[in-house]
């Protein structure tokens, strides 16, 4: 603002508002009939969870239950859909993800895995390939590793963009399976008491997953880490703000472990670090392993995003508290909810079918 | 301390004392060129030390960006030696193109032709946030 436009407008509202799309509040939305939902978030891109309500969150999750119990009756849903997998830096799992959601909905794929492989190579931006590649397809899958390229991508291109994960930035649909699994395994994803374990300050899943568990309420953190990988300010700040959450911060895994519903065990990331003697020092401080587990609930379900290096031990794997191979399952159903969601195709069945769980 | 008092221009009082160099980088008003007066570290009710910029022939100051790296400056605008008219800057709520993003991993290293785009994150603590990143805000 001027001084120069503020005296000339004396009086006037002093309302100069940078519409700036990303971070205009989403209505909130009380219900979850389906169509509104489907109506609200077709055509939108999907940088951060903050693109969406809560009760689309929620709606999202019955999608992904729906689509799980009715593989054959979705198998068409977006018949003649294309989309981009525009993958800058490797990720095998969130890729194939992404590519099998969209093949298990009758859409086909294209795309690229690694930049060695796209116009980036030879110079091009973000901005210009996402207008460019916005021509062929319905929608795009963007994973990159500088921070932020995925409003970027949402913002050049024409066609809805989600984010696959930018740097250590934001990963949404990591968050969505993690909030599935959580779902599937207590019905629920609020009145949980969630341990988060490892790296909490380089961990994007973890920041996430905080954040949108404190949007629904009702959770108490343990946030267990060595000094070094201590959560963020910004991330304690939130559950602070949040009056129905709380948390508390540990260095002992053993201590705290039997009272946790929840175990998010977290990787020491190698490409997070600038400082190899750092990583080497900090890989190695908590390892889940069976003599731990026989200390928790025997509800307790043990998440963590994938891939692990050794801080789940193999011997963890067959104990029914192991979740995380769920959650890749997961993750796979969200996807095929947020894409079909996105490019506008309802799922044969769903409306009906949600009324249903609504009411019941 | 005394300094002749300008006829037509801005006041810029009350700005945080020592900072007013980089007050003048941050409105891009260049010292090498501007008609201006520079007193620094002077006594202050208020806040015990200050700085005051008083710049001749200005008509214009952006509010956004004072508000940012000044916020408790207050503005006079002075016509025929008089004061006519004050202004408090506000905190922005979005910054374009002031401050750079200092996140070596931010798209703004590399992406041609974007903004440099901050939101005001907190607004008790003056925290600013990059658009793309989220990293804080460093002057």
């Amino acid at each position: 603002m001027k001084v120069a436009t503020l005296t000339q407008a004396k009086g006037e509202p002093l309302s100069e508002q940078q519409q700036h799309e990303r971070f205009s509040e989403p209505v909130e939305n009380g219900t979850s009939p389906a169509a509104s939902t489907d109506q609200s978030l077709s055509g939108r891109s999907v940088v951060t969870l903050d693109d969406l309500t809560t009760a689309q969150i929620q709606d999202l999750l019955l999608k992904a239950s729906y689509i799980d119990t009715h593989r054959k009756e979705v198998a068409h849903t977006c018949d003649g859909r294309i989309l981009a997998t525009l993958f800058y830096e490797p990720s095998t799992r969130t890729r194939l993800s992404f590519e099998t959601a969209m093949l298990r909905l009758g859409g086909n794929v294209i795309g690229f895995a690694g930049a060695q492989l796209s116009s980036v190579s030879k110079g091009e931006s973000i901005g210009d390939t996402l207008k460019t590649v916005s021509n062929y397809v319905d929608a795009v899958a963007i994973r990159h590793p500088k921070e932020g390229a995925a409003l970027v991508a949402s913002q050049a291109a024409s066609v809805p963009v989600i984010n696959a994960g930018d740097g250590g930035h934001m990963h949404p649909t990591q968050t969505l399976a993690d909030l599935a699994t959580l779902k599937s395994r207590f019905g629920r994803i609020t009145d949980l008491t969630v341990g988060l374990c490892g790296d909490l300050t380089f961990g994007r899943t973890v920041h996430s997953l905080i954040e949108t568990l404190c949007r629904f309420g009702n959770v108490h953190f343990v946030l267990v880490s060595p000094d070094e990988l201590k959560t963020p300010q910004y991330v304690l700040d939130r559950i602070d703000e949040t009056p129905s959450c709380s948390y508390e911060e540990v260095k002992d895994l053993v201590s705290v472990i039997a009272d946790l519903d929840v175990l998010y065990m977290t990787r020491v990331q190698k490409e997070r670090f600038f400082n190899e003697d750092d990583y080497l020092r900090l890989r190695d401080t908590y390892i889940l392993d069976a003599e731990k587990l026989k200390l928790s609930k025997p509800s307790m379900a043990v998440l963590h995003p994938l891939p692990r290096v050794n801080e789940i031990a193999v011997d963890v794997d067959a104990d029914p508290r192991a979740a995380y191979f769920e959650q890749v399952r997961n993750g796979m159903l969200m996807r095929m909810a947020l894409e079909s969601t996105l490019v506008g195709d309802t799922l044969p069945g769903y409306e009906d079918w949600s009324n249903k769980e609504v009411a019941a | 301390m005394e300094v002749t008092s300008i006829t037509n221009g801005i006041i810029i009082d009350h700005v945080p004392a020592g900072t007013a160099l980089t007050v003048l980088q941050y409105l891009h008003i260049d010292p090498a060129t501007a008609k201006l007066a520079l007193i620094m570290n002077a006594d202050s009710n208020r806040y015990g030390c200050k700085d005051i910029i008083k710049i001749e022939d200005e008509q214009d100051v952006d509010l956004d960006v004072l508000g940012f790296v000044a916020r408790q400056a207050t503005v006079d605008i002075v016509r025929g030696g008089r004061i006519v008219a004050k202004h408090q800057p506000n905190l922005p709520d979005h910054l374009v193109n002031v401050i750079t993003c200092v996140n070596p991993r931010c798209v703004t290293t590399t992406e041609p032709g974007i903004s440099q785009r901050f939101h005001l994150a907190h607004s008790e603590r003056h925290e600013y946030r990059c658009d793309y990143c989220d990293e804080e805000a460093k002057l």
